[in-house]
């Protein structure tokens, strides 16, 4: 069995090859080379020099840095709540959660900013506008999710008869918390914080608009030096600086995800529960973070004059002006795009997963860090870089309507990889040993033993996938698009760039539809599971 | 002493206890005995405090426990997988719950050597536990909950996934350890066998409540229900309504003045005697006999009336 | 479950097949690899690039197609700064025939970076003087859209500002929300405008920023984040002189008062150009399009379309427009050579003035 496996998979290993080689590593190599190439390292050092960049340097890590903790921090107890529930809790408790995740950063910006105002945190001693806690506040928001579901999935497939053992031996609930649970979550821990340091590493919206002029990170000064002042050569520089800190980060997050191996026995649901306070402090948290932004959206949608109405959702099915293409296209659009890019973001995902977990030994790390690297890489960068290389035919891409959906299945892949394989690695090889023993053929026990705990995380990756499209992360911004490309959130964009009420109400609404969108989307996918399995 | 009073559980519509009461004297053995799902495991976790009693409250020496946290109750557990903390040493696992009470590293190490003594696992401390056999690693997870010297220790099916020998074995050795240590314990099985090998005194358990609570022998000699009968290993019910009786295999002899003829069906060595199924007048019964039968006999059973007990109609 | 899975992967595989089936009315290929020049008289697909701002009836595409044979496929690339990049980079292979939207703030650099290709347009002859300053007729004026300070009728404090320099009076303290140049076009314009229209610009912003300014990464920040009209504080904004107008076209209640007005003496200057890419296979049918660009249709259409003004005396303005719509007579405006030499330094020192 390990041998016909291991060579399938090495030739399956061909397909995330060429599509990371295809769209990434060779449009990336393209633009930093032009770059690079006409005055050799000088202009890098120059860049480096400038105090404005070290600035960004480090602040770029630290925010990150805080961002991580931070949102580790407010969602474990989110994540707790998965791992407690049911499986039609979890479904509900998945779909919410992501919803923050495909808000455009213009809109989220925005609703932060007013809760500020509201609250009076806007100025004087307590001001939070501009400051890096808007970032880290807007950071924890979006992703929330991540940690929830990547944790939470991981955790609910414990086996809680752990806890259970050390409680009865005399550990209180906090140290079984620490000394169990804690050890055992590791490598979900792992993933769920490289998806959420890089995301926090690259984010430029959010650094922009709530962390106003002041601020600078290594993303935002790409974009300075590329796309304002045209200078690629140093805005190269720095790409190549941040290409190398996010392939030292994925390989040290990739280092912690491995564990060794648990026998696997049947996931028992954990019983452990924080104290009255723990549980109130925990929903208050989500309520004000989550939901209050996302109240603030719903609120100015339904806003009409002085009243409330549905007036803003029933001029989006009207053709307006500035948009080349009617509401409903662009929604349409991008329900097209994300489910192309969440298909393929499976498709590669999945692949590499298996050849990180079970391919030769030579491919894994390569293939673990290669196809996590479009997460942390500037967007600019990658843009860019598909413009410049995908020009000419056999890849004559850079204007074509499957660009869109290429370049996001390049974020969403990162998902898919971080989440199917702390999963696949829990898989004790003895368990499948004993099921082939026992009579199981190598297919049987990778339907009883292997899809049954693969399928989790391919489940919520695949969700992922899809909310990251419905967002249009990334290099999108800066890949030319076609009139029939136009998506929900370009859509949004163009109708608060014109000054006026009714417009910005319309971009509202066209907002809670993208959040219904998502919530749909996520309760579909992950409903896709059956209820078969359980506690699976 | 443990006392369940009036305990109900319910998960969705099915309740797992229904209205419960049970007590657990200082020094005793209780077995859990019933068919699997009739809530024996729920049971036990109520009593350790991992599952909350939608109704009725748990009782610790005269004091209300019911909203006790586990590691405030002083009970130990063992589940039928040894749930040794992975790794970890076999030490380590042991001393894990001394780790909690405080005790010092000396004092750790101590208690560790005296319960892998116990257990017949000298010199294991530093063995990592991925490695052990099944019959070892159940002995860990057996000094690892008496280490800690709880007064109640629960076990559930701890040996139904042993192999034969080694089952006996430790049923044999079981009593005496906790008898040494002076640990009362609740011991859950189904396995008639295993119960009246361990008890001084089964709780037959059914779909959430207790049938009967007695002395093995006592229960044996009178099932006073078909339910309780069927679950000690009884089989020869026979007669209908007021009449119904139990007539246990030890019964029958051989004997030409014996009042009941049958015919002999199957017969099967069993090393110390024989197991016979015969069809009767009463019904088809099957008796332990000191000679073999060939099939299609007739035999003449004299059947001793001291080992005969009335069935309650239902 | 394994159903399940294969359910969902069943239904990817029927959504690439829909979506490839759906993706027939455009060509993928890119129309310059096409071999040989096609004359006229076939039909010919003309790519126009253009920033996200840029808008058109539909109708009026599909008369010019019908008239000229040239179909008008839009490709829109970012703002115009993303625009000018990535055409910059992808000289040798550009993206499409004609590109719109290069403004006089970013003229110099695209024509030093040769991405344009000579053509006189006949429609110049509606244009004024004062929007033809590509001389080397590499560009063609499009419209036109000044970026002004607008202020709040109700909110201000004091007297309606008339000058650029009350925007330093203490009166005014705490009012004023403009954008970071580095990041922002209008943020760019108006301090371009500061340096044309005041005799020490560096002084004026040092005196601005004692004056409590708020400085924003961008437009929408600034509008609907700080101004009035987004519920903010502030009630000056850095903006375009049409957001009055568009404020009455899109206000809730229909109203026949703008509630904002346009600071006239800070305004600068913003014209929009075409021009044909070198390069492309078709310069003739590209021609038709500028042409197209400067017709009357066009150029009607361009208020209501993408609020900006058009730059054909022969454009008719929408009421909304005529009646709310203020315009300076003599905006500042900067030679685009000297803009480009010296942007970059202007940017730097604005940075340590107000943000250091």
């Amino acid at each position: 069995m390990g041998r016909d496996r291991s060579r399938l998979i090495t030739a399956a290993a061909a397909v995330p090859a060429a599509f990371l080689t295809a769209f990434f590593v060779y449009p990336v190599a393209t633009v930093l080379w032009r770059g690079v190439a006409g005055d050799g390292l000088a202009p890098l050092g120059a860049v480096l020099e400038s105090g404005r960049t070290s600035d960004a340097i480090v602040f770029t890590f630290w925010q990150a840095a805080l961002s991580t903790a931070a949102t580790l921090a407010l969602a474990l107890p989110g994540a707790a709540m998965i791992a407690r529930s049911g499986p039609r809790a979890q479904r509900w408790i998945r779909a919410i959660v992501t919803i923050p995740f495909v808000l455009p950063t213009v809109v989220v910006a925005g609703a932060f900013a007013e809760l500020f105002t509201r609250s009076g945190l806007d100025d004087g001693p307590l001001r939070l506008r501009h400051t890096v806690w808007a970032i880290l506040l807007a950071h924890v928001f979006f992703n929330y999710a991540v940690v929830v579901r990547t944790v939470g999935s991981f955790w609910s497939g414990l086996d809680a008869r752990l806890e259970d053992q050390a409680r009865v031996l005399g550990a209180g609930r906090l140290r079984t918390f620490t000394q169990i649970t804690l050890p055992q979550l590791r490598p979900a821990l792992a993933a769920a914080s490289a998806i959420v340091f890089l995301f926090s590493f690259t984010s430029f919206g959010v650094i922009l608009v709530l962390g106003g002029p002041r601020q600078a990170t290594i993303e935002t000064e790409i974009y300075r030096y590329a796309v304002v002042r045209t200078d690629f050569t140093s805005a190269a520089a720095l790409a190549t600086l941040q290409l190398i800190a996010v392939v030292a980060l994925v390989m040290l997050a990739t280092r912690l995800e491995r564990a060794r191996p648990i026998t696997l026995s049947t996931p028992h649901r954990t019983t452990l529960r924080a104290g009255r306070l723990g549980r109130t402090a925990n929903g208050a948290v989500i309520t004000a973070l989550l939901g209050l932004p996302i109240a603030v959206v719903i609120e100015r949608s339904l806003t009409v004059g002085e009243s409330y109405g549905f007036d803003n959702f029933r001029a989006l099915t009207e053709r307006l002006a500035m948009l080349p293409a009617p509401v409903s296209e662009a929604i349409r659009n991008s329900l097209v795009f994300a489910s192309i890019a969440m298909a393929m973001a499976l498709c590669v995902g999945t692949i590499t997963a298996l050849v990180v977990v079970h391919g030769r030994r030579a491919l894994r790390h390569v293939f673990d860090v290669g196809l996590t690297l479009p997460l942390g890489t500037s967007a600019v960068t990658i843009g860019f870089g598909m413009l410049i290389a995908l020009d000419e035919p056999p890849l004559d891409l850079r204007a074509s309507w499957w660009i869109v959906p290429i370049a996001h299945s390049l974020v969403g892949v990162p998902f898919v990889v971080r989440t199917m394989v702390p999963v696949l690695r829990r898989i004790d090889p003895a368990l499948r040993e004993a099921a082939a023993v026992l009579g199981a053929s190598p297919r049987r026990v990778r339907r009883e033993v292997d899809l049954p705990i693969a399928s989790r995380g391919m489940l919520v990756g695949a969700s992922f996938a899809f909310a990251v499209s419905i967002g249009e992360f990334g290099a999108t911004a800066f890949i030319p698009r076609r009139a029939d490309t136009l998506t929900a959130p370009q859509a949004l964009f163009r109708l608060l760039s014109t000054p006026g009420e009714t417009l910005r109400g319309q971009a509202m609404a066209l907002a809670v539809v993208l959040m219904a969108i998502v919530a749909v989307a996520v309760f579909a996918i992950e409903s896709a599971r059956g209820t078969s399995q359980g506690t699976f | 002493m443990w006392e369940l009073r009036d305990v109900s559980v319910r998960f969705g519509d099915t309740p797992a206890l229904d209205d419960l009461s049970l007590t657990v004297t200082p020094g005793e053995v209780v077995v859990l005995l019933g068919p699997s799902g009739c809530g024996k495991s729920t049971l036990l976790r109520v009593l350790a405090g991992l599952q909350a009693p939608d109704r009725g409250s748990i009782w610790i020496d005269h004091t209300d426990a019911t909203t006790r946290e586990p590691h405030r109750r002083g009970i130990g557990v063992m589940f039928q997988d040894p749930t040794l903390f992975p790794h970890r040493s076999v030490g380590q696992n042991i001393a894990f719950g001394l780790r909690m009470a405080g005790l010092d590293r000396v004092a750790q190490a101590t208690r560790v050597d005296e319960m892998l003594e116990l257990v017949g696992l000298d010199g294991f401390a530093n063995r990592a536990v991925e490695n052990l056999s099944g019959g070892e690693a159940q002995r860990v997870a057996l000094a690892r909950s008496l280490a800690p010297k709880p007064a109640l220790l629960l076990l559930d099916e701890p040996l139904a996934a042993l192999d034969r020998s080694l089952r006996d074995r430790l049923v044999a050795e079981l009593p005496d350890l906790l008898r040494a240590t002076g640990t009362s314990a609740v011991h859950v099985t189904h396995d008639h066998d295993e119960a009246f090998a361990i008890a001084d005194r089964i709780a037959v358990m059914q779909a959430g409540r207790l049938l009967r609570v007695a002395q093995p022998e006592s229960l044996y000699a009178d099932p006073r229900t078909e339910a309780v009968a069927r679950f000690l290993g009884h089989v020869n019910i026979v007669g209908d309504g007021h009449q119904r009786r139990v007539i246990r295999r030890d019964a029958a002899t051989v004997d030409d003045r014996g009042d009941l003829v049958a015919t002999v069906v199957e017969s099967r060595f069993r090393g110390d005697h024989h197991d016979v199924r015969v069809t009767s007048d009463l019904g088809p019964l099957e008796f332990r006999l000191s000679n073999p039968a060939a099939p299609g006999a007739e035999l003449r059973l004299r059947i001793d009336p001291t080992r005969v007990a009335p069935i309650e109609a239902d | 479950m394994t159903r399940s899975i294969r359910m969902l992967l069943l239904l990817s595989a029927s959504l690439l097949i829909a979506a490839a089936c759906s993706d027939d009315t455009t060509s993928v290929v890119d129309p310059l690899t096409t071999v040989e020049s096609e004359p006229s008289a076939d039909p010919v697909t003309i790519t126009l690039i253009t920033h996200d701002s840029f808008a058109v009836e539909e109708s009026l595409l599909a008369e010019f197609a019908e008239s000229t044979g040239i179909t008008i496929e839009l490709v829109s690339a970012g703002d115009t700064g993303q625009m000018i990049s990535q055409s910059i980079l992808s000289a040798g292979n550009p993206l499409g025939d004609v590109m719109y939207g290069v403004d006089n703030t970013f003229l110099q650099r695209a024509l030093d970076a040769d991405l344009f290709a000579r053509y006189v347009a006949a429609g110049l002859a509606s244009v004024p003087e004062e929007f033809q300053i590509d001389s080397t007729n590499r560009v063609t004026p499009i419209n036109f859209g000044d970026v002004c300070v607008n202020y709040w009728n109700d909110a201000i404090p004091g007297e309606a500002p008339t000058s650029i320099v009350d925007l330093t009076d203490p009166v005014n303290a705490g009012q004023l929300v403009v954008q970071n140049p580095e990041t922002s076009s209008p943020g760019l314009a108006f301090l371009l405008a500061t340096i044309a229209g005041t005799e020490d610009w560096e002084q004026f912003w040092t005196d601005l920023e004692a004056n409590g300014v708020s400085v924003t990464a961008d437009w929408e920040s600034a509008y609907y984040g700080e101004f009035t009209a987004g519920g903010g504080e502030r009630s000056m904004v850095v903006s375009y002189a049409s957001s009055p107008p568009a404020e009455v076209m899109f206000s809730e209640e229909p109203t026949d008062v703008a509630p904002s007005s346009v600071l006239l003496d800070s305004c600068f200057r913003q014209i929009e150009f075409a021009g044909v890419l070198t390069g492309t296979p078709h310069p003739d049918e590209a021609g038709q399009v500028i042409e197209f660009l400067l017709s009357k249709d066009f150029q009607d259409g361009v208020p209501e379309a993408m609020f900006v003004f058009p730059v054909s005396d022969q454009a008719e303005l929408p009421e909304i427009w005529a009646t709310h719509a203020q315009l300076a007579e003599d905006p500042h405006m900067l030679d685009p050579a000297e803009i480009e030499a010296n942007r970059d330094d202007w940017t730097d020192r604005w940075v340590e003035i107000v943000l250091g």
